[in-house]
């Protein structure tokens, strides 16, 4: 299982330019390991999406701070259950309100949200269990 | 001179060795940008110091305590914080009410897609319409904005740049419905493309026909309105992005003088438009670095202007600069230590002697400011100037052997930065091959390493850290104000005159494929209510869109 790398798209949607934390994610995730793929910016969520099967990742991790997350990640969802894609675990992170942040995982739309002044060793290891907890099940 | 300064450095040696001696604490001694900071200065440190050469005096060349004679003495900073929000009628509301409180200067947030040259009615605008900012998508929004606000007797900032030309043409048309004329307005646009393409992101056309757009500005401004600050150099965003303090001044000066290079190459003389070039300036929370990179901003720009570009009017040497604390130092953990975190910051911004301020709330980490919190954060500013006792004597942290050691050691870091831009063959060049990209992409992963490891302490993250966090009330923007401004849109472009909409388009296609200035025709769009999604799309035709190879 170990020789397998763990593919994660890292997503900027949405119009603003706040990258730092994307990139810094990015970075860590492919120091852990990871084969990481990352979109740039202002991508709609059908372009996510699409990346994040052709890309064939396992995991696709949102960053937003423009305050659209109660309206992006459950459009990602929506895609992925579409597409047939809904195996591809949907993550992220970013300025969200922690009622927000309860909102998106209760309603399945997120599986695990991120806020500011998480460590990226925290990230990691969360990626990598469930993951692998996922693969075994 | 030398004599004393042996005699110094001898009893240094001494002190040294029982300093080595000595218990430390084993902390990390470097500032907020991982610069490693020395346990003493002394004069030793700052040996080839000449006060007549490195400062002189206030409103003096090299301008290092500040550029005005008698800076805070004469008047205090203007207190100017940035405001937008939802549609312009609200937002004119609370414009209206900042200018009862006795403000004269206003500051426009707009949202996302104003930002970047969408309509409010497009597809990638949903869910994005008056979110971080106002919606303006024509002529009559920008009227709504400052209706019953009298435009010859404020001054406005409006933070804009790739479609800069396009708002500012419907600023001027506004003051021209209220009859004032273009000469009397007093303001800012940001119009800083350069720092969009390093750090901010909101670009829309590729660089070339950027800075040209940027030229006809400085062109226009100077025929017809001679009082506008054309541009706000930005560095705030290159901080926000993760730069360190060192690079976020080189860059903004690199970035500067490419635009001064730009102004002389498209054939003005430099002091034509470097008088009303602006500049824009982070605070994070490492006081003295602050401290010490204002100063030295002051005097490179000051030195390069006279030296190296020969401006003679006194006006062109002078950099005058706006302040926003540090978004990014904000913690969402125990959100009401970011009250001391701004007030640390903006302490740094007026001991660096700037011209405006913005103190960030303390929510803002989390969303949009509530009053209560934009009201604590104005109320640090006036604490600051009333109460502190700092805006009492001129520049006074001068003479301080740290602070002037600094001082050079930020201007020296700068000119190394210039000679590594300039050999990857200037700013344009340079982002080309992701030079500042990579740069502050690496700094900003080596500060998050460094609070992973705790090399670096932020109180409330990973120290100090409370379990039960306290929860503060958020700002919530109605889902509704998107609905309503879609509305507005569609009502105006069924009963606009569309004859001369197209007209207009049509001529300004013209002008963008020739030479000509795009400012009156751009002018004349606006002013036929076509609208600011409209004119972009027009000029993307022609210039084409930019697209960023990203690196992480």
């Amino acid at each position: 299982m170990e020789e397998c790398k763990i593919r994660v798209l890292v997503a900027k949607p949405g119009l603003d330019g706040h990258d730092r934390g994307a990139k810094v994610i990015a970075r860590a995730l492919r120091d852990g390991g990871m084969e990481v793929i990352y979109t740039g910016l202002h991508q709609t969520p059908e372009q996510v999406v699409e990346a994040a099967i052709q890309e064939d990742v396992d995991v696709i991790g949102l960053s937003i701070l423009s305050g659209a997350h109660m309206t992006i990640f459950p459009r990602v969802k929506q895609l992925l259950l579409e597409n047939g894609a809904d195996n591809i675990m949907l993550i992220g992170g970013g300025t969200m309100p922690e009622e927000d942040v309860q909102a998106l995982i209760l309603s399945g739309d997120a599986k695990a949200l991120f806020t500011p002044g998480t460590s990226t060793e925290d990230i990691i290891t969360w990626i990598r269990q469930s993951v692998y907890s996922g693969e075994s099940a | 001179m030398s004599d004393r300064l042996k005699s110094i450095e001898a009893k240094q040696k001494a002190w040294q060795e029982r300093y080595n001696q000595s218990k430390q604490r084993g902390a990390k001694f470097m500032t907020v940008s991982s610069e490693p900071i020395k346990e003493l200065y002394t004069p030793a440190d700052i040996a080839d110091f000449d006060f007549e050469r490195d400062l002189a005096f206030p409103g003096q060349y090299p301008y290092t305590r500040g550029v005005q004679t008698n800076m805070y003495r004469g008047r205090l900073w203007t207190m100017r914080q940035f405001a937008g929000f939802a549609s312009a009628k609200e937002t004119n509301e609370r414009f209206k009410f900042l200018l009862a409180k006795g403000q004269t200067g206003l500051s426009v947030a707009f949202d996302m897609p104003t930002i970047m040259g969408y309509d409010s009615d497009y597809p990638r605008s949903f869910g994005e319409v008056g979110r971080v900012g106002v919606a303006i998508d024509s002529l009559q929004d920008m009227e709504t904005l400052f209706e019953g606000i009298p435009l010859d007797k404020v001054s406005t900032s409006m933070t804009t740049n790739a479609p800069a030309s396009i708002l500012w043409a419907m600023y001027i048309a506004t003051a021209e419905k209220q009859g004032v004329a273009s000469e009397k307005l007093n303001g800012t646009i940001q119009n800083d493309i350069l720092k969009e393409y390093i750090a901010q992101k909101s670009w829309i056309f590729p660089p070339h026909p950027s800075m040209r757009i940027i030229t006809d500005i400085f062109k226009f401004a100077k025929e017809h309105v001679p009082k506008w600050n054309t541009i706000s150099i930005s560095g705030y965003h290159i901080r926000e992005a993760g730069a360190t303090a060192l690079q976020e001044l080189a860059f903004t000066l690199a970035d500067g003088f490419a635009y001064v290079e730009a102004g002389i190459a498209a054939g003005l003389d430099v002091d034509d438009f470097a008088p009303r070039l602006s500049f824009f300036f982070n605070s994070h929370t490492d006081f003295f670095e602050e401290v010490a990179k204002y100063r030295a901003a002051r005097r490179i720009w000051a030195r390069r202007m006279h030296e190296k570009y020969g401006a003679k009017d006194e006006k062109s040497l002078l950099l005058r600069f706006h302040t926003q604390t540090a978004g990014c130092s904000l913690t969402a953990q125990q959100p009401e230590n970011n009250i001391v975190r701004t007030a640390f910051q903006a302490l740094a911004a007026v001991m660096g002697g700037t011209q405006s301020l913005h103190t960030n709330s303390m929510d803002e980490v989390l969303a949009l400011p509530t009053e209560k919190a934009v009201q604590i954060a104005l109320r640090t500013q006036q604490l600051i100037a009333y109460e502190t006792g700092v805006a009492n004597t001129i520049d006074p942290l001068a003479g301080s052997y740290f602070v002037e050691a600094m001082t050079n050691r930020m201007e020296q870091g700068a000119e190394e930065y210039f000679q590594k831009i300039d050999a990857l063959g200037g700013v344009l060049a340079a982002i080309d091959k992701n030079f500042f990209q990579q740069e502050i992409a690496d700094a900003a992963f080596r500060y998050q390493k460094e609070i992973e490891r705790k090399d670096r302490i932020i109180v409330g993250v990973n120290d100090f850290v409370q379990t039960e966090n306290l929860t503060i009330d958020l700002l919530k923007i109605d889902p509704e104000i998107e609905r309503e401004q879609v509305q507005r849109l569609q009502k105006l472009r069924a009963t606009r005159d569309n004859d001369r909409v197209q007209a207009t388009l049509a001529d300004l296609r013209q002008a963008a494929a020739s030479t000509d200035n795009l400012i009156p025709k751009i002018l004349a769009s606006v002013k036929a209510y076509a609208t600011q999604g409209e004119i972009v799309n027009v000029l993307r035709e022609v210039f084409g869109e930019y697209k960023e190879k990203a690196v992480f």
